[in-house]
């Protein structure tokens, strides 16, 4: 009979506070009930138990350390616990377990395929020595901000076990990109290699940045004076703003080219422009002064715009 | 089979009130015979749970069902299992190696 102190793991000053506790612990991690799957736990069991049995008593615990009695004194008849009846096959909640090709060969079966516990932690370690297999390749899909995609950036994805992957998403990438993160996918068998990881990036829309290939198109609205009399006006592109100048006289439809402002091709190592398309609008508040200029207004040349489409 | 009262005294620490507890709460049945309640084997060792449950992890009789109710799924869960994988067993080896193969890509990627 082992020393039952050192069967719950604890110092002989110890409190009976303590030794409870111990017990407790104990009693969560290897009742043969509560760990179906574990058959090394039981006869642990049986030896806390009987331990506890002497120590968790004040009295008995006294006198086993006066050398009264000693710790077998207590020991518990043998009873079956209720895993042994719950897992066999004429038990009350158990599906019939008829059809067992033998006890061996569904054992096998299990440590095989479950690497003798259900325990996901375990199931590597204890897998059979003879398989050794690189693990299989996972695949994800993430969002990507539009601004993200375009200037490239480092973001991290929590995989649904919780753990996480941190992410490069290259500068320039485009929608449905496959980012390969090496080793980063399931557990190799038997100490085999772990597999890949592929990302599917999805690129989400931007609100006025249209990419088109290495290009950005961009729709700015001026004013009308800026659009008569020409102005320089600051326009956003995917690196910040910068000035633009339009030219007098620039109407609605007009595109500007801002070169280089555009994406990098990877493929060519080149930029694309940003193409900047102006859209005159109208003043949005009352300006009667404009009104009365153009109900006096004779302009120079006659116009009428819908000519080509009366035709 | 065990007498009520004879399960209550061969278990030290379980209370007679807790045991009449469990019977109402249908965690144990007990069965009436000839005017005495008495326990299965099985239902003997299902007491016996519960009073470790009770009094050496302290556990409330309030969460008792809970714990119980998980427990039986789990046990029903593992027959079912069992079951599946005999019948698995039974079949000729190309099927069973094709049957691990896939179930080794479900195990390690849920997804």
């Amino acid at each position: 009979m082992k020393d039952p102190y050192a069967i719950l793991g604890v110092e002989k000053t110890a409190s009976d506070a303590d030794i409870k506790s111990a017990y407790k612990k104990l009693v969560r991690k290897l009742h043969p009930d509560l760990n179906p799957d574990d058959k090394t736990s039981e006869q642990r069991f049986k030896e806390v138990a009987q331990a506890y049995e002497v120590l968790g008593d004040a009295e008995k615990r006294r006198r086993f350390d006066a050398g009264e009695i000693d710790a077998t004194g207590a020991e518990k008849p043998n009873y079956q616990f209720y895993r042994d009846f719950s897992d066999r096959p004429d038990a009350r909640s158990h599906a019939d377990a008829e059809g067992f090709a033998s006890a061996e060969e569904f054992e096998e079966f299990l440590r095989q395929a479950f690497g003798g516990s259900f325990d996901r932690r375990q199931q590597q370690a204890e897998f059979g020595p003879n398989l050794k297999a690189r693990g299989p390749d996972v695949s994800y899909t993430m969002r990507v901000a539009f601004i993200d995609a375009v200037n490239g950036a480092t973001t991290s994805i929590t995989l649904p076990e919780g753990k996480q992957l941190r992410v490069t998403i290259p500068e320039g990438a485009h929608d449905r990109q496959m980012i390969r993160l090496k080793g980063q996918g399931g557990a190799g068998y038997g100490g085999g290699p772990r597999g890949d990881a592929y990302v599917e990036l999805h690129i989400e829309p931007h609100a006025f940045f249209e990419r088109r290939d290495a290009n950005i198109h961009i729709e700015v609205p001026v004013t009308l004076t800026e659009a008569m009399l020409g102005a320089r006006i600051e326009v956003p592109t995917i690196k910040g703003s910068v000035t633009l100048t339009v030219p007098a006289g620039s109407n609605t439809g007009k595109v500007l080219r801002l070169r280089d402002r555009g994406v990098l091709d990877r493929a060519t190592g080149t930029r694309g422009h940003a193409l900047v398309k102006l859209k005159v609008v109208l003043p949005a508040d009352e300006e009667p002064e404009l009104e009365a200029f153009l109900r006096e207004w004779k302009p120079r040349h006659a116009q009428n715009p819908r000519e080509e489409m009366l035709r | 089979m065990s007498e009520f009262a004879k399960l209550i005294e061969e278990i030290a620490p379980l209370q007679q009130e807790d045991l009449e507890i469990w019977v109402r709460e249908s965690l144990v049945i007990s069965e009436t015979e000839g005017g005495k309640v008495r326990f299965s084997e099985i239902e003997c060792a299902r007491v016996r749970l519960l009073c470790t449950l009770r009094y050496d992890l302290e556990i409330s009789n309030e969460t008792l069902p809970l714990i119980l109710s998980l427990l039986d799924q789990l046990y029903e869960a593992r027959g079912k299992l069992h079951a599946l994988t005999s019948a698995v067993v039974a079949q000729p080896p190309e099927v069973r190696d094709a049957v691990m193969k896939v179930l080794r890509e479900r195990l390690w990627h849920p997804l």
